[in-house]
């Protein structure tokens, strides 16, 4: 294998390892602030337990977080030299700001939030989980106007083949940033919803009657239900501005290869660069038009429009696309069937009213999230192809001279070392869940008490 | 908005700064790591306690570090980390290890704290030797000859013993007992590596290059350069001293080791920094031939000069809330 295709495997290994902690934390950051503020208002001790219980889990993600970050800002240099030599006027400071205001403010108060609860008075505790949240998040802010930038480029100028910023307000609110950002966002709260809501209901089934398991498993269907059809929403917004902006990307995911109208949404097919058609397809007749366009007969962009004179394929490979895109669809659809008949259960029913197979099906579901969003950026990365910013610059153009033997053996060991470290994290998570609610401290500790 | 000629010095020296606070902070976590297999397990959870609240936030120097040599000094972010490969990756490695073992080792279930413990031992050997490998590569200008991989190789071991040193003098200055008397032996067994690491680069770096020799021995700055390696050599002397007495009865001067640790390599810094100016890829490239764009690095400084203060303002907190001998850690 070249070069270019093993840095591009390993750097898809890094980020798609990297992702899966962030996506935790983001939106658990803020669930762990709204626990604590529950206790401090309510002094029950349930919400200390789900505290307690979270904080833990969002330790061990942050930690895989912060040095699998750590690993890509290094191969920004080490693989992908051209990146930074083209754009890095533009990249760096968004970078730059990332590390400033966001990975200090985590790393420095994840400390007293850890470990200072009887150390400081109780709302500094508080006010450093609300630190860290905002940390997170800003964190996810920057990296996403980076991102987004990467796919829809404006606000700068291109001499000698190097780019300058020009305006940092346009660079910064580029056309997709606000979609990526609230659907990135909202992944991240349905990941966590779900990860709540299926430990719960796994330490249920294991007949863990305490009562914060009841009342992390509400909170996390109750949750879920309530993100999804906001996500569908800023899905379908995001792909709208796709469609303006990188229309061969929704061409492939549509795996639509001629421009015309009344598109149908194929449920299955099998995308063929070769023959450049779909074998076996199963479709919904004009559905496409309908939801690109608002109209049965609304012309959609085809593949064969994005292929030069000389016939270089200028639009991304197709059946990744087209498979990831379904992924993250099914897996969104299979969150709304299950939050919404939850919470029908839930309010009906209450949790003791919840059937096993339910509850077998939300532990199923635990990492439910991670599919979705791994298949999402598989979209809309792969979708940016062979582009590395959209129209500036290319993936071939950026990858540095590194020897194949040498990326090929680093990324043998990136990939044992991250495979071994996922199985070790979904490990502990569900010996966590088995220890369960066992907390032996009493509730005397200053930084436990209620604020009032 | 700043003048062109000065952005690319004041970033050389953030980064500067960066890699200082950087190899001190996160060097004191890398020691501790390094002296696990030395000591009982309640000991080594104490030494985990010691560094717990901090480890994250020094680790973040580096990334500071890196992402400056990446935002101000794109080509040579390039040049440098290409020239490192395999070093960059063996530490990548090293700090994931370590990184994560210090959750595990306290959550995963109890038969599996050992392997836990020896990721962390291993995680951070790996991230010493190859940040020491990468130094003597850096000093010998970053070619791959087999005399200079064999000089890094020496420097790559010396920097290991220096951390270890660094954070013996920190379980010295966090911890009492039967540990502190353990990790006065320690850096009694680690100090050399500070000088043989110090000593190494030292003669290595002025004859690598003439234009560096020339900059130490030329007079009058052979004057003016004397008091570094004076000094050094006079703080390794007093260390010395110290260690043999301590630890005293009511636990004064507990902190010497660690502050003269630091003030060490302050002085190893500056020797290095001197050396190296104005270059940042060694006598290839320097810091103004590798800026980035004047209005890129300016929007970054605003940036920096706002948030640096704040940043060193809620560490020192940090350090601050945690100050005194290190208790078991707990969430409560």
């Amino acid at each position: 294998m070249d070069t270019l295709l093993l840095s591009r495997i390993q750097f898809a290994a890094n980020i798609s390892f990297h992702i899966l902690f962030p996506t935790i934390t983001i939106a658990l950051g803020w669930v762990l602030l709204f626990f604590k503020l529950r206790f401090n208002r309510t002094g029950d001790r349930k919400w200390m337990d789900l505290y307690l219980f979270w904080v833990k889990v969002f330790a061990l993600s942050f930690a895989l977080g912060v040095v699998s970050g750590i690993t890509m800002s290094f191969q920004f240099g080490t693989n992908w030299p051209g990146f930074m030599e083209v754009v890095g006027n533009v990249a760096g400071p968004l970078l730059a700001y990332e590390v400033l205001t966001a990975f200090f403010l985590e790393a420095v108060f994840l400390g007293i939030m850890l470990f200072g609860a009887s150390r400081v008075p109780g709302w500094l505790h508080t006010l450093a989980t609300f630190l860290v949240a905002f940390g997170t998040t800003m964190s996810a802010f920057w990296i996403l106007v980076l991102n987004s930038w990467m796919h829809t480029p404006v606000g700068h100028e291109v001499r000698d083949g190097i780019v300058y910023a020009v305006d940092w307000w346009a660079i910064i609110f580029n056309p997709s940033m606000p979609y990526r950002l609230a659907h990135m966002l909202l992944a991240s709260g349905l990941t966590v919803a779900f990860l709540i809501a299926g430990l719960s209901a796994y330490r249920w089934l294991r007949g863990d009657r305490a009562p914060e398991v009841a009342t992390g498993l509400r909170f996390g269907v109750a949750l879920g239900a309530v993100l999804i059809p906001v996500q569908i929403l800023a899905g379908d917004m995001h792909g709208l501005n796709t469609l303006e902006h990188q229309p061969a990307k929704v061409a492939a995911m549509e795996g639509n290869w001629e421009t015309r109208g009344n598109v149908p949404l194929l449920l299955f097919a099998l995308p063929d660069e070769e023959t450049r058609s779909n074998a076996f397809e199963i479709g919904i007749p004009s559905m496409a038009s309908v939801i690109l366009k608002h109209d049965p007969a609304g012309v959609v962009p085809g593949l064969n429009d994005f292929v030069a004179e000389d016939g270089t394929v200028l639009h991304p490979p197709v059946s990744p696309v087209f498979w990831s895109f379904r992924i993250m669809v099914g897996i969104g659809m299979l969150m709304l069937v299950a939050s919404w008949a939850g919470a029908w259960m839930l309010w009906r029913r209450g949790v003791e009213g919840l059937p096993k197979p339910y509850l077998w099906g939300l532990t199923g579901m635990t990492f439910a999230g991670w599919g979705a969003t791994l298949a999402g950026w598989y979209t809309t990365e792969i979708g940016r192809q062979p582009w590395l910013v959209h129209g500036v610059l290319t993936v071939k153009d950026a990858v540095g001279d590194i020897a194949g033997g040498m990326v090929l053996s680093t990324l043998i060991a990136y990939v044992a070392v991250y495979l071994a470290l996922l199985a070790a994290y979904v490990g502990v998570i569900f010996h966590l869940a088995r220890k369960g609610g066992r907390y032996d401290a009493p509730v005397a500790s200053p930084g436990m008490q209620p604020a009032e | 908005m700043f003048d062109p000629q000065a952005l690319p010095l004041i970033f050389a020296a953030l980064m500067g700064v960066s890699i200082l606070l950087y190899v001190v902070l996160d060097g004191f976590d890398l020691g501790v790591g390094l002296l696990f297999p030395f000591a009982e397990e309640a000991e080594r959870d104490r030494m985990v306690a010691s560094i717990g609240p901090f480890w994250d936030a020094n680790e973040t120097w580096l990334v500071l570090a890196i992402g400056i040599l990446l935002v101000a000094f794109p080509v040579a972010h390039g040049d440098i980390l290409t020239a490192l490969y395999l070093p960059v990756a063996v530490m990548l490695i090293g700090l994931i290890l370590r990184g994560v073992a210090f959750e595990f080792r306290a959550k995963a279930p109890l038969g599996h704290k050992r392997p836990w413990d020896v990721a962390f031992w291993a995680g951070s050997l790996m991230t010493a030797l190859a940040q020491g490998f990468m130094l003597g590569m850096y000093v010998m200008g970053l070619e791959w000859t087999w005399a200079k991989v064999a000089f890094s190789l020496l420097t790559a071991g010396a920097l290991a013993v220096a951390y270890s040193f660094i954070g013996a003098a920190w379980v010295i200055l966090k911890t009492d007992g039967v540990l502190q008397r353990k990790a006065v032996d320690w850096a009694k067994g680690g100090i050399w590596g500070m000088v043989l690491g110090m000593g190494a680069v030292s003669v290595a770096t002025p004859l690598v290059s003439a234009r560096i020799f020339d900059k130490w021995f030329r007079f009058p700055e052979i004057v003016a350069l004397a008091p570094l390696p004076l000094m050094s050599g006079l703080l390794v002397a007093l260390l010395w001293l110290s260690l043999r007495r301590l630890p005293t009865a009511n636990d004064s001067f507990s902190w010497f080791p660690f502050a003269g640790a630091v003030v060490l390599m302050v002085l190893g810094f500056f020797g290095m920094a001197y050396s190296f100016y104005p270059y940042i890829v060694p006598e290839q490239l320097t810091i103004w031939e590798a800026a980035a764009a004047t209005e890129s690095l300016s929007i970054i400084l605003v940036g920096t000069l706002v948030v640096l203060p704040m940043i060193l303002g809620y560490t020192v907190l940090a350090y601050v809330i945690f100050r005194g001998k290190a208790t078991k850690l707990s969430y409560d």
